[in-house]
């Protein structure tokens, strides 16, 4: 306990250049702060009043150059900052390709995490080294945030929306998880452990089931097409031919562009595809009625993340009678 | 206040001894005493703010959560941001200094509108006791951000109550702000142009006109809060089919600006003192006065970096970002000046400029680490961790409770005719300086830590930088605590003061008595020089035109 660390751990890509960007202008900072106020301690004690000997007959009320300095300076290291600081946001948050998808699912006041294989944990996160990593988060009551110092990254957790972070560990290790978004009462409890492996290890980790340390029967979009025909009972509309009600195919939907009845388009992203579920009044296809029921309070966070998975899963179907 | 009026009353009429009854003192129109009303508030709402932060940083000073349990250590820093942001640093400078001074300083008998000024008191009191009696009542915990939708549909408490008490103290900032605007307007005495204004002058101009137009959005906002609250329509919560985060849009949308509000009296506090105290104009006033404004209007378009990870719009994000860097360049205009007006001045060491340098150091460092916070991608690290704690508490108390503390000492003589112990000043104002260091100074490595803030407990690696922070406040506590005592010694035992005992210019000092009288000038005084004029001793700031036949003896005793 006497070794007293004064600097996180830095685990990640992102996290090593966060770190650069944060000394670099902690130091500019230090630089300006002393010149600040030794300068402004050395200027009181030298021409304090008592000191005939500093000459005061040429001390002149304003001057345009120095006001010209000390405003186009400040602003251009302000503005190199910022340029060098914007690539590095939209590194965290602009969506990527080919990541490890995770989903989290934050509640008062515990984090359940979701491999796509099925693999469930709380208040942990096993990760693989080497490899993107995306995070799609959402909250089932209140804001949350979920922080991992050691990456410097985090994201508000927020009912109602998915909000992704991108981010690649780099060193093995046990790392911490906070909530950083007051809560409720245990909102310093809601915290937990991110554990960086070995690829092979995380492999082998996840292929045994994680902290069950049994396999998972069921991917999650197994357990999306279970929900998809059990408790949701989609299927008695989308994708049987028999329907009495006419319900737009799903198959190749994923990441498509959908014509809606009001003559806009949108694209078929997780927020559409869980407002279609929750709220179906709001976006209706185009050439159908808005028949569909909602699902508030039917579904929970984690049914509808199952049924995402199993959605996407059709993506490279093709519709039946083609579109 | 009885001593004194009972010692220095007997000669003339001032704006204590004028009247002494209670009744005298709650009707009041005296912009005076308005401001002394204020004062009394705004330190019994202070007391109490501190007490809450005891009570935080006792349970901080062991990882876990010991001394209070959960709930009550969330309602803690409720109470403590409630108070200090809304009771304390909103109203601090403006309605006490300000109400006190700025009619003087433009050399105007009161403010423009008195009823409406003692109007805001009462919403003040009012409203504040409401915020307090919500606590008694068994507290609120939604932290002093009210953030929705936990504010909104899952706390418990009397949010609704506390809610209304912020409302009806928005109202009286706003009144304030209106009457500032309007005096200031409409009431300068002849020859006081817009560029004879003192520096202080500009700043609470520039903090009015953020009190007027942000206030109501912030009260609206609240007000909406606790409509879902107790009648369930859905405007904040998603499960109602609102949007959470239009909450913080509109709340920043106030409550960054409302930061403006809390600094920018302070910077007009340094202004005029390190002018004082080093016998020198200002340099590059209109610098100093648009900075001000500058401040004002470009802080209302950067609300969205408070907001960089609840998942806006990374453009937006960007956009944002670069106008929170364009807003930093204003405060980097008026430190450069205030140093190159003590540049080859003839600098007197007195309290209040040991409180101004004291400012200027705690200021610095609060305003440069907001360049981390400024840049998006250390914003996303430190965000709502001990950073951002230590940050808004460097700009906060370290600047403009410094301010205040340097207004405090700076104007004392004027309001109170006493001079206090200077020696135990400048021991004050360095124990708050290395005080107020050790507390917050180890929050900035805890938040690079990435310690989260409203923590009840924490990882034991942190302990010895919390205990740290712990005890560095006990020290800050006693900085605080000794101007209580020895200003309240003087009130009673203080050396009379003179009426210009720093030797400083304007219109308060040279033309107003200490002491002064309720109407403040015997007759409109014509202003004849600019602020600050301290290149020429022998010409007066303003005169008093030779009076008219009709007004002699004017000046009346109808306080």
């Amino acid at each position: 306990m006497w070794s007293i660390p004064f600097v996180p751990p830095t685990a990640s890509k992102e996290g090593e250049t966060i770190s650069a960007l944060y000394w670099t202008i902690s130091w500019l900072a230090v630089f300006f702060g002393s010149i600040v106020l030794f300068g402004a301690i050395y200027l009181a004690v030298k021409y304090r009043a008592s000191n005939e000997a500093a000459r005061r007959s040429d001390a002149v009320e304003t001057d345009m150059k120095l006001e010209l300095t000390w405003t186009l300076l400040p602003l251009v290291l302000a503005l190199a900052i910022f340029a060098w600081s914007a690539k590095l946001y939209a590194g965290i948050y602009a969506p990527r390709e080919g990541a490890y998808e995770v989903f989290v699912i934050g509640k008062q006041w515990m984090w359940h995490c979701q491999h796509p294989n099925g693999v469930r944990e709380n208040n942990e996160l096993h990760l693989p080294a080497g490899r993107l990593i995306k995070v799609n988060a959402i909250s089932q009551d209140v804001i949350h945030a979920f922080s991992i110092p050691a990456f410097r990254v985090k994201r508000d957790v927020v009912p109602g929306r998915y909000n992704t972070m991108f981010f690649t560990p780099t060193k093995p290790g046990k790392y911490h998880l906070f909530c950083t978004e007051y809560c409720g009462t245990k909102h310093s409890e809601m915290i937990g452990w991110v554990y960086v492996m070995p690829p092979e290890e995380f492999e082998k980790w996840l292929a045994g089931g994680g902290a069950a340390a049994a396999p998972t029967a069921m991917s999650l979009e197994e357990q999306g097409k279970q929900v998809f025909e059990g408790v949701g009972a989609c299927n008695t509309c989308h994708m049987n031919p028999n329907s009495a009600v006419k319900a737009p195919d799903l198959r190749g939907l994923f990441g498509k562009k959908v014509k809606l009845a009001d003559g806009s388009t949108v694209v078929a992203d997780e927020a559409y595809i869980r407002e279609s579920i929750l709220n179906p009044a709001a976006k209706v296809v185009a050439g159908y009625q808005a028949a569909m029921p909602s699902y508030q309070g039917v579904l929970s966070e984690e049914q509808v993340i199952q049924l995402i998975a199993y959605i996407k899963s059709l993506a490279n179907q093709k519709p039946a009678g083609g579109q | 206040m009885a001593t004194i009026t009972a010692q220095t009353g007997t000669e003339r009429v001032n704006y204590l001894n004028v009247r002494t009854t209670v009744a005298s003192w709650l009707l009041t129109l005296d912009h005076k005493r308005i401001g002394i009303l204020y004062l009394l508030g705004i330190t019994f709402f202070f007391l109490l703010g501190s007490i809450a932060a005891a009570f935080i940083r006792l349970e901080l000073s062991t990882p876990k959560g010991d001394l209070l349990s959960s709930d009550t250590y969330n309602k803690m820093f409720t109470l403590h941001g409630v108070i200090m942001i809304f009771l304390f640093l909103i109203p601090s400078i403006p309605a006490s200094f300000g109400n006190f001074v700025l009619p003087m300083m433009i050399g105007a008998r009161d403010v423009a509108f008195p009823r409406l000024n003692l109007l805001s008191w009462y919403f003040f009191m009012i409203g504040g006791l409401l915020a307090v009696i919500a606590t008694v009542k068994g507290g609120i915990d939604t932290g002093w951000t009210f953030y929705t939708p936990y504010s909104s549909a899952f706390a418990k408490g009397e949010v609704s109550l506390a809610i209304i008490g912020v409302f009806l103290v928005g109202f009286s900032s706003i009144f304030t702000g209106i009457n500032f605007l309007v005096t200031i307007h409409k009431m300068r005495a002849p020859g006081m142009t817009w560029f004879r204004l003192p520096l202080f002058v500009w700043a609470m101009y520039a903090t009015s006109l953020i009190q007027v137009l942000g206030t109501p959005v912030v009260a609206i906002t609240l007000l909406l809060v606790a409509v879902e609250r107790s009648f369930g329509i859905g405007i904040f919560d998603p499960n109602r089919g609102g949007d959470p985060i239009l909450f913080q849009h509109l709340f920043w949308f106030y409550s960054h600006p409302a930061v403006y509000i809390m600094i920018l009296p302070a910077m007009g506090v340094i202004s005029e003192v390190i002018a004082t105290f080093s016998r020198r104009r200002v340099f590059g006033y209109h610098f100093v006065a648009f900075s001000s404004l500058a401040i004002a209007i470009i802080g209302f378009l950067v609300w969205g970096h408070h907001m960089f990870t609840t998942g806006q719009s990374i453009y937006a994000g960007i956009v944002f970002s670069f106008l929170t860097f364009l807003v930093a360049i204003p405060s980097a205009i008026k430190t450069f000046n205030w140093m190159a007006t003590i540049w080859k001045g003839r600098v007197h060491w007195d309290a209040p400029m040991v409180y101004a340098l004291g400012f200027l150091g705690l200021f610095v460092i609060g305003g440069l680490t907001g360049l981390h916070l400024a840049s998006l991608a250390t914003n996303v690290h430190l965000t709502d961790t001990y950073f951002v704690v230590a940050h808004f508490h460097y700009v906060m108390v370290g600047g403009a409770i410094m301010g205040y503390l340097a207004a405090l000492h700076y104007w004392w003589p004027k309001m109170t005719g006493k001079m206090y112990p200077q020696s135990w000043a400048k021991l004050a104002a360095l124990l708050v300086f290395v005080g107020f260091n050790l507390t917050f100074f180890p929050q900035f490595i805890l938040g690079y830590m990435g310690m989260p803030r409203r923590y009840h407990s924490y990882p034991e690696e942190w302990w010895a930088l919390n205990l740290l922070s712990s005890a560095g406040s006990s020290v800050l506590a006693v900085g605080y605590l000794l101007p209580a005592i020895y200003l309240t010694w003087s009130l009673k035992y203080g050396r009379i003061a003179e009426k210009n005992p720093w030797g400083a210019r304007g219109l308060e000092w040279e033309l107003v008595d200490t002491l002064p009288h309720p109407h403040n000038f015997e007759r409109v005084p014509i202003v004849t020089r600019p602020a600050y004029d301290y290149a020429h001793p022998e010409e007066p700031t303003a005169i008093f035109p030779a009076p008219r036949p009709a007004y002699v003896g004017g000046g009346g005793k109808d306080g």
